[in-house]
């Protein structure tokens, strides 16, 4: 017997929570609703946070909870640890935080499910729970293991590259028969404690196997696909406790992940499979591959020269890329900016869906540096704009404006859509050195007759363009 | 089985909703899409609360517990950074 709840209300509470389950429910899909417009977007997430205290705050009158030393002590530490996370995390680090995050909601339903699960065994299960169950298991479990390798990936701990070894697709594949076998000898014998513990450990290793040969570049699609997992696993587990609320917002992440995950596998042309099991692509990041081929030569531009061509434009065009959140040049370039806006230019970003290690990434460091969102344009409506675009400053990207994608057919990158820069007048390439992006090939764009080359940090490199600037 | 199929209709309905609503948000909040539906799946809690407070509690309490903490850090944290990222979204620069 709930000890909150007075002995005449017990017959209407259970009435009472499914209806505030409903309405939390409700507040979820509105905040969602609202996350379309950047004006909207902060009353939506509070709208969300609303529906997540008012659902928590009923199930504290379930009548199954009787104790509450342990709930006041898990959500004490929770909340301290999550909030010194939110206050103190970069915005160049949203990845690796939103890795961790997507790694700590699929423990936590797996582990949910293993409650329920050791809580009714040996007792008889209906075989649809038993997938449930299942289900919640694995994705929970191996969405935990694969977002610690994204995070260690992501922080550095672990090289970008994709790891890989001789025969790890034998390895690979000797796991998912265990896998199955496992699952099945579960559903004959589900009693058996045992065999849920192996499958909780194959599906950690699961986890590992499937992000490890995944290059850094490909995070963008690796980080929505986990994402979209942490969704699934809390949705399952709505299945395991015949929770409602569980179900919806469980499917509402579901959806919103696989969404991007498409989305991203659209904007880099590659199938999620391929993705998945290419191992494609390196770090990103100097990459120690050939340096300029023999019989091209690019042209180099000095800061003053660079100041002058900006100064005089109509309109310029900021291409940001991985590069721009590594050197933390996002104040750098606002500053730019704001003098080349002082001076009349028509100054707005072009953005490549997947710039950056995360979906929407470069936004969020340009709106952390007070970049005002409307300045901020997605690929297709920039393209349109780059042929009357007098210049471009491509900042830390590569690929995302490669030219090859548009024109070479034997390219590597042929088919994905780019930023058309290569349209504009003039087009200035900051780069550290003449090294390839995570691809790997070269950029046609580099020796184009319109394009000239700023070497250096990218950081550095603005913070001298802003001295000339301020010469003039 | 009449309690499965219940969940099964929520389930494909709120697939259908959840695609039509997040379809319709922009590229540049993408991330505090990401981060907000990290707090959106830290919903686990409620299962947690309930997983943790049975009686006769062995090993299922525990594994409550140590969810509950998770699902916390994800709730709280996720709502937070989200709150953080939307306050600098801003349409022009007010001093």
């Amino acid at each position: 017997m709930n000890p909150l709840v007075p002995y005449f209300l017990a017959d209407f509470v259970p009435t009472l929570i499914h209806l505030s389950y409903l309405l939390a429910s409700v507040l979820f899909i509105l905040g969602v609703k609202r996350l379309s417009s950047p004006a909207t977007a902060r009353s939506g997430n509070r709208l969300a946070a609303l529906g997540m205290l008012i659902g928590v705050a009923v199930t504290l009158f379930d009548r199954e909870i009787i104790s509450f030393q342990y709930i006041i002590a898990g959500i004490l530490i929770g909340a301290v640890i999550g909030a010194v996370l939110a206050r103190k995390v970069k915005m160049t680090s949203m990845p690796e935080l939103v890795s961790m995050f997507n790694g700590f909601g699929g423990i936590a339903s797996a582990l949910v499910a293993s409650g329920e699960y050791f809580r009714i065994a040996p007792a008889v299960f209906a075989t649809h729970e038993l997938t449930a169950l299942a289900v919640s298991l694995l994705v929970g479990t191996m969405t935990f293991t694969g977002s610690l390798v994204a995070f260690a990936k992501l922080r550095g701990i672990i090289g970008g590259a994709p790891v890989v070894y001789p025969g790890y697709k034998v390895v690979n594949t000797l796991v998912l028969v265990a896998f199955l076998v496992f699952t099945t000898l579960f559903f004959l014998d589900p009693a058996n404690m045992g065999l849920y513990l192996v499958l909780a450990g194959i599906a950690l290793l699961i986890g590992l196997l499937l992000v490890l040969p995944i290059g850094g570049a490909d995070m963008p699609v690796v980080i929505s696909l986990l994402n979209s997992l942490t969704g699934l696993a809390a949705a399952s587990t709505g299945f395991v406790l015949n929770n409602h609320l569980l179900i919806v917002s469980g499917t509402l992440v579901g959806a919103a992940g696989l969404i991007l995950t498409l989305i991203m596998c659209k904007a880099m042309n590659r199938p999620l499979f391929n993705v998945l099991f290419g191992s494609f692509g390196g770090n990103g990041v100097d990459a120690d591959l050939p340096g300029t081929p023999d019989g091209k030569t690019v042209k180099e531009v000095t800061a003053s020269d660079l100041a002058v061509m900006a100064a005089y434009a109509r309109r310029v065009v900021i291409v940001p890329g991985y590069g721009l959140a590594v050197a933390q040049a996002q104040h750098a370039v606002r500053e730019v900016a704001d003098m080349l806006e002082a001076r009349k230019v028509d100054v707005r970003y072009g953005i490549h869906p997947v710039a950056g290690r995360m979906p929407g990434h470069m936004n969020v460091l340009l709106a952390e540096a007070n970049v005002p969102y409307p300045q901020l344009f997605d690929m297709d409506d920039i393209n349109k704009e780059l042929p009357k675009t007098d210049l471009v400053l491509v900042i830390g990207a590569n690929d995302v404006v490669n030219p090859d994608a548009r024109l070479n057919t034997s390219s590597p990158i042929y088919g994905m859509p780019i930023l058309n820069v290569d349209q504009a007048q003039n087009v200035v390439i900051f780069k550290r050195s003449m090294n390839t992006g995570y691809a790997g090939i070269d950029n046609q764009l580099f020796y184009a007759d319109n394009s000239y080359l700023f070497f250096g940090d990218a950081k550095k490199s603005l913070e001298m363009l802003q001295e000339s600037l301020k010469e003039l | 089985m009449d309690l499965l199929i219940v969940n099964l209709f929520i389930f494909v309905l709120a697939a259908f909703v959840g695609f039509e609503v997040i379809s319709k948000v922009p590229p540049t909040l993408h991330t505090p899409l990401m981060s907000g539906a990290n707090a959106i799946s830290g919903i686990t809690i409620v299962g947690a609360l309930l997983v943790a407070s049975h009686t006769g509690c062995v090993i299922t309490c525990h594994l409550g517990f140590i969810a509950i903490i998770f699902a916390t850090i994800n709730v709280v944290g996720g709502f937070m950074v989200t709150d953080r990222m939307l306050e600098m979204f801003k349409k022009k620069e007010d001093k």
